[in-house]
């Protein structure tokens, strides 16, 4: 059986399907750029002893999570424009929509992490006369990062994966390509879906591997 | 003490953002609702923003040098061609046309889009340029003849937002649906065979059986036969009198039978030239 190999290196796929990665790579990195510290920052708000501010990153958390990415995607790219005219272009709103998703998984990580750590470890602190933030940067936060980082290893690669729905508000990225390169391909070799998917998955495997090599490297080092 | 102070600056910066957001919902409301660009506006900017699909061989798709191809894709570029202005090429999905539209993302939808009367309230459609109706495929090994006696237990491939899905639930609500968002994930459910048969435009259910084997359409029509036409965003009058004169105009000299040997002829040989193409936005 013709496997259709050749699809891929026909014309210019390989560097579409490339272009496609960097594209999906770009959206998720720089959302997870944002995410880190805007995650972070909303995790300490989140245990926090002020009701409201609790209470409305609770509210965020929960709408956040509720709502399936797409329609997030579509309230941004559309709705937006619907509502008030604003022309957010197809990138714009993916890294909006992947910040506001990843800062408020982010923050439930980090809450998670800090409360995980005892309580007599924040009252030896204050007890050895230590400041608030004497106590958090060393004493919290190098056992809370120990702890997050699988975490945030997971919701990193999820960012990258999710990236493939990107294309319903009209940016094309890897999987896109893919599918294209299979269409125009359909009558010559109509067998060609296995081997362009396969590469995608390699491609998709390079991207999110290094990713888990760093957070092995990083638990080792911090132990 | 210090948590609070960040609590509360995060707190003021999200409600000041989200005043200002809404202060100028205020302003800008206007431009927003009008959503669409006149032609004489598309003609001052010189690029005019054409949604047409990217995974849907031969009517639209990509090639390997990353240059769309494809009857809609051959009419586009004739309309950007006598407009004088570029065309921006926009990748859409079935699901999304109408919102482009609406919002104003794209000028014209030239998506192998199927007229029908609930769409017509949300768009304007032109005249048209090719005929359609619905077709079933299904494997060789079972293939299905007739919907009225369906397997309860069977279920059907539809791709969401097509006339295939509105149809099915208007006429056969028994038939359960798998909805999918692309051609391309459609085609691969069919042939991993995770339902009995896939409903789509005639046209692409006929492409489909003669390129794949063991593939049969068992119905090659299905309910009313129908037109695809170029859309418009509702109230675009410059925009749309300019695109109907066009087909008029393009009919004169035969110019989607030419559309249709560069691009279909390929797929669905000669013999279907007559019955698919509509000449000038004349249907017999």
């Amino acid at each position: 059986m013709d496997l259709g190999l050749e699809v891929l290196f026909k014309g210019q796929n390989l560097m579409r399907l490339l272009g496609g990665l960097g594209v999906a790579l770009q959206i998720s990195l720089i959302s997870v750029g944002f995410s880190i510290p805007l995650g972070i920052l909303m995790g300490l708000c989140m245990t926090s002893q002020n009701r409201i501010g609790r209470f409305s990153l609770r509210f965020y958390l929960e709408f956040i999570r509720i709502m399936p990415q797409l329609v997030l995607l579509f309230l941004v790219f559309f709705g937006t424009t619907r509502a008030w005219g604003w022309n957010i272009s197809g990138e714009l709103s993916a890294v909006i929509v992947f910040t506001l998703w990843g800062t408020a998984e982010m923050g439930d990580l980090v809450r998670g992490a800090l409360q995980s750590i005892p309580k007599h470890q924040y009252e030896s602190a204050y007890a050895l006369g230590m400041t608030t933030v004497q106590t958090f940067v060393s004493i919290i936060f190098p056992q809370a990062v120990r702890r997050l980082i699988p975490l945030a290893i997971n919701l990193i690669t999820r960012m990258i994966k999710t990236t493939s729905l990107i294309v319903m508000i009209g940016v094309v990225e890897v999987l896109k390509v893919a599918q294209q390169i299979i269409e125009s391909n359909r009558m010559n070799s109509p067998n060609a879906a296995f081997i362009v998917y396969l590469f995608v998955f390699v491609l998709y495997f390079l991207a999110c591997f290094p990713i888990s090599l760093l957070a092995r490297y990083l638990e080792k080092r911090w132990r | 003490m210090k948590l609070k102070t960040i609590v509360k600056t995060f707190a003021t910066t999200l409600l000041a953002v989200s005043l200002t957001a809404c202060g100028q919902s205020t302003q800008t409301a206007k431009s927003g609702t009008d959503g669409y660009r006149t032609l004489d506006e598309i003609k001052e900017s010189g690029t005019i923003n054409i949604g047409v699909f990217s995974d849907k061989n031969p009517f639209g798709y990509v090639d390997e040098n990353g240059t769309y191809q494809g009857y809609d894709v051959y009419f586009a570029r004739q309309i950007g061609e006598d407009l004088g202005v570029e065309v921006n090429f926009v990748s859409t999905e079935a699901a999304n046309r109408i919102e482009y539209l609406q919002t104003g993302k794209v000028d014209v939808i030239l998506a192998n889009f199927t007229v029908t009367t609930d769409r017509a309230k949300e768009v304007d459609f032109a005249k048209p340029y090719m005929n359609v109706s619905l077709g079933v495929v299904s494997p060789d090994d079972k293939v299905i003849t007739s919907l009225d006696d369906w397997n309860s237990e069977d279920e059907m491939i539809v791709i969401s937002g097509t006339t295939a899905e509105t149809y099915l639930m208007e006429n056969y609500p028994d038939i359960k649906l798998q909805k999918y968002d692309s051609y391309a994930n459609a085609k691969n459910a069919l042939e991993n065979g995770n339902a009995a048969a896939w409903t789509n435009d005639n046209t692409e259910v006929i492409a489909y059986a003669l390129q794949n084997e063991g593939y049969t359409v068992g119905i090659p029509t299905l309910g009313s036969n129908d037109t695809i036409a170029p859309a418009v965003t509702k109230g675009n009058e410059t925009l749309l009198n300019w695109i109907n004169d066009e087909i008029v105009k393009l009919g004169e000299r035969s110019f989607f039978h030419e559309a249709y040997e560069a691009t279909l002829a390929d797929t669905y040989g000669t013999e279907y030239e007559e019955s698919l193409v509509v000449e000038g936005g004349k249907t017999k």
